[in-house]
Formats: C-alpha cells, sequence, structure tokens
C-alpha cells in the first residue's frame, strides 16, 4: 500500500482540479475498503454500495483532510460511520448475529455444507472462515491490524478507543479467532500446528 | 506472548519470554502455534475485490459532486468560543445576583443559611399559579414530551432484548 506524500499529492493535485486523479486513490484502496466493508455486511451487493458511498463521502470531504494521520486511517474512520449508518438505516443490530450460530445450524442440517468434514481445507479457507464466524468488532481489528496494515494508534483513532483499548481488543480477537478455528476446524488446525 | 510476536514490551520481558520458549516445551509449542497463526494473518488473508465497474461508478458519481469547502473555512471558532463566553458571563451573573440577594447577616441566632422553622407552607398561596391557563398548558405539553421519551427508551429496550436473542 502506497503511503504518506504520495497521497498527500493526489490529494493536492485533486484540490486543485484534478478530479481525475481520484481514480488512482480509488483503486489503491478499494481492496481495503470492500474488504473491511465485508465484515460488517456479508452481502456483496450490500458492501458495494457501502463501498462506493465510502469513496463519494471522502471525495466530498477531502478539503477537511488535514494530512496529520494517514490517508488510509481516515478513510477507514469514513468506512466505520458509513457502515454504521447504514446497518442502522436497514435495522440490522451492529454487534451482528452471532455467527457461530448460523454455521452450526447449517451445519446440522445435513446440507453438503459441513465445517469438519469438508475435503481438506487449505490454511488460508480456514482462517477466512474462522474470520467470517467472529463478531464485526473482532473481524474488523484484524482486517485493520494485519490486511490494512494500521497501527494500533491508528486503529484507535479508526474505532475511537485509546491505543491500549485497541491492543486488548486486538489480543481478544486472536484468542477468539484461534477458539473459533479450534472448534470448527480441528482437523485443519492440528494439521497446520503439527 | 502476543506482546513479544509483536515486537512489543519491555527489553526484561522479552529476555524472559525467551528464556520460557528456549527451556519450556509447553511454551515453546505454544509460541510455534501462534507464530503459525501470524504468519497466516499478516501474509497470507486475501482481500476481497469488488466488481470491475467499481472504480468508474464511483468517478461517475463524484462528477456530480463538488468538493465542500473545508470547515475551517466558514466555521470561525473565535465565535463559537465568545457565544459560549457570553452564556458563561450570563449564568456567572446571575449566580452573582442570587447570592447577593441572600441576608447574610440576618441577626439570627441560627447559623444555617436557609432557616426552614420560618418559611411556613401553609400560607404559601399557589391557587393562581395551577389556575393559570398557560401553566396547564405547559404542563401538558411536558407530559406529552415525557411519554415521548419514555416510549422512545422502552422501544430501545426492546430492541436490545429482542438482537440480543
Amino acid at each position: 500500500m502506497q503511503t504518506g506524500p504520495v497521497d498527500n499529492e493526489i490529494i493536492n493535485r485533486v484540490l486543485q482540479g484534478e478530479q481525475a486523479l481520484y481514480a488512482q486513490l480509488v483503486k489503491r484502496y478499494q481492496n481495503f475498503v470492500f474488504t473491511i466493508v465485508l465484515r460488517y455486511t456479508p452481502n456483496r451487493e450490500d458492501a458495494e454500495e457501502i463501498a462506493q458511498d465510502v469513496f463519494v463521502k471522502a471525495y466530498r470531504s477531502l478539503a477537511d483532510f488535514r494530512g496529520e494521520s494517514k490517508f488510509s486511517t481516515w478513510l477507514y474512520t469514513i468506512v466505520t460511520t458509513t457502515c454504521i449508518t447504514f446497518l442502522r438505516k436497514k435495522k440490522v443490530p451492529i454487534h451482528s448475529l452471532d455467527n457461530e450460530q448460523v454455521f452450526e445450524l447449517a451445519d446440522s442440517q445435513n446440507s453438503s455444507f459441513k465445517a469438519n468434514q469438508v475435503e481438506q481445507k487449505s490454511k488460508v479457507q480456514v482462517i477466512h472462515e474462522a474470520l467470517r464466524l467472529l463478531s464485526v468488532d473482532d473481524a474488523r481489528i484484524i482486517t485493520l491490524f494485519y490486511q490494512a496494515e494500521q497501527s494500533l494508534e491508528e486503529i484507535g483513532r479508526i474505532i475511537g478507543v485509546d491505543p491500549n483499548t485497541a491492543k486488548v481488543k486486538l489480543h481478544r480477537a486472536r484468542v477468539r479467532l484461534k477458539e473459533k478455528m479450534e472448534k470448527h476446524f480441528t482437523e485443519e488446525v492440528k494439521d497446520m500446528v503439527g | 506472548m502476543w506482546d513479544y510476536i509483536d515486537g512489543a514490551g519491555s527489553q526484561e520481558e522479552r529476555l524472559f519470554i525467551e528464556q520460557l520458549i528456549a527451556t519450556n516445551q509447553q511454551w515453546k509449542a505454544k509460541y510455534q502455534e501462534l507464530l503459525e497463526l501470524q504468519d497466516l494473518l499478516s501474509h497470507r488473508l486475501e482481500l476481497d475485490e469488488p466488481s470491475m465497474r467499481f472504480t468508474q461508478n464511483i468517478m461517475e458519481a463524484i462528477s456530480k459532486h463538488q468538493i465542500a469547502p473545508a470547515a475551517k473555512s466558514y466555521i470561525n471558532k473565535r465565535i463559537i468560543w465568545g457565544i459560549a463566553g457570553f452564556f458563561i458571563c450570563c449564568i456567572i451573573g446571575f449566580l452573582i445576583a442570587l447570592f447577593a440577594q441572600v441576608n447574610w447577616s440576618a441577626g439570627s441566632t441560627d447559623n444555617s443559611l436557609i432557616n426552614f422553622s420560618k418559611v411556613n407552607l401553609n400560607k404559601v398561596d399557589t391557587t393562581n399559579f395551577f389556575n393559570n391557563t398557560y401553566t396547564t398548558i405547559f404542563m401538558m405539553i411536558n407530559v406529552v414530551l415525557g411519554l415521548v421519551v419514555l416510549d422512545m427508551y422502552l422501544r430501545m429496550k426492546k430492541a436490545k432484548a429482542e438482537s440480543m436473542k
């Protein structure tokens, strides 16, 4: 991910009227934004709509970006507020469904979807599926730390807590992720560790 | 252990953890486990991608919009502080006027600020106060507002209870 002066340079030029340059920022961050939004809503159409809304809001508020933090940090703050607003409008509880219950129900219904009986899952698949079982908060913080490469201070700024609290939340999210993996993907985790 | 893997923690803590990992099999096994997880999370998680038209859709959407001027260009903080200062001065002035009305040296042996024994509630005439039409309307509006707030609070509680199920 490009950071620092290059982003700020693009922003300055967009503010001076080179609107087409904004597409570079969009291409640079679209995957990160889309992935974070998917933590809030598994529906890809909704996620794409929200992600587009995020970039449009970011464009309209571009003059308010002071450059004190990274552009990505500022952008991910907009993602958080936009997602919460969207979910409230749709009346979906923000501390979302317990995905584990949905998972277990699907598993018990003798469908082709059997968590522990699927052919050998790759390690990456296991992580992705375990992430889907986490709560919105946990999945979001793991995504921000590992995929969006935000520091604890930046994560604190995005989710509105101090860095120490962000650190505790990250630790708990990791622990819960590991628990989900051990509970639902026992064989794969054994292979991973062994 | 996570602090050690993240490279955080003090030098003493890191040395202590290193020693534990080197000497204790359980710690070593746990460390390997967490390291594997860390590697997966750091390097193997893939990002989801939106549709091919994503960027184009955004550029089409922003072509209809203008960038809003920076908030600091039209919000003058001095005006906001000025208004706040005016209200604070009004409140302080009101409190000063209030305390100035109190007779601090009333010549009574009673040292309390307000002598409740001299207040005769039976002689207080409230009929004019409660007979006033405007007062009645004001009280009715307050009751309605109170009921609306109560309703909102109960709906919020219900929504929370439903989401917890």
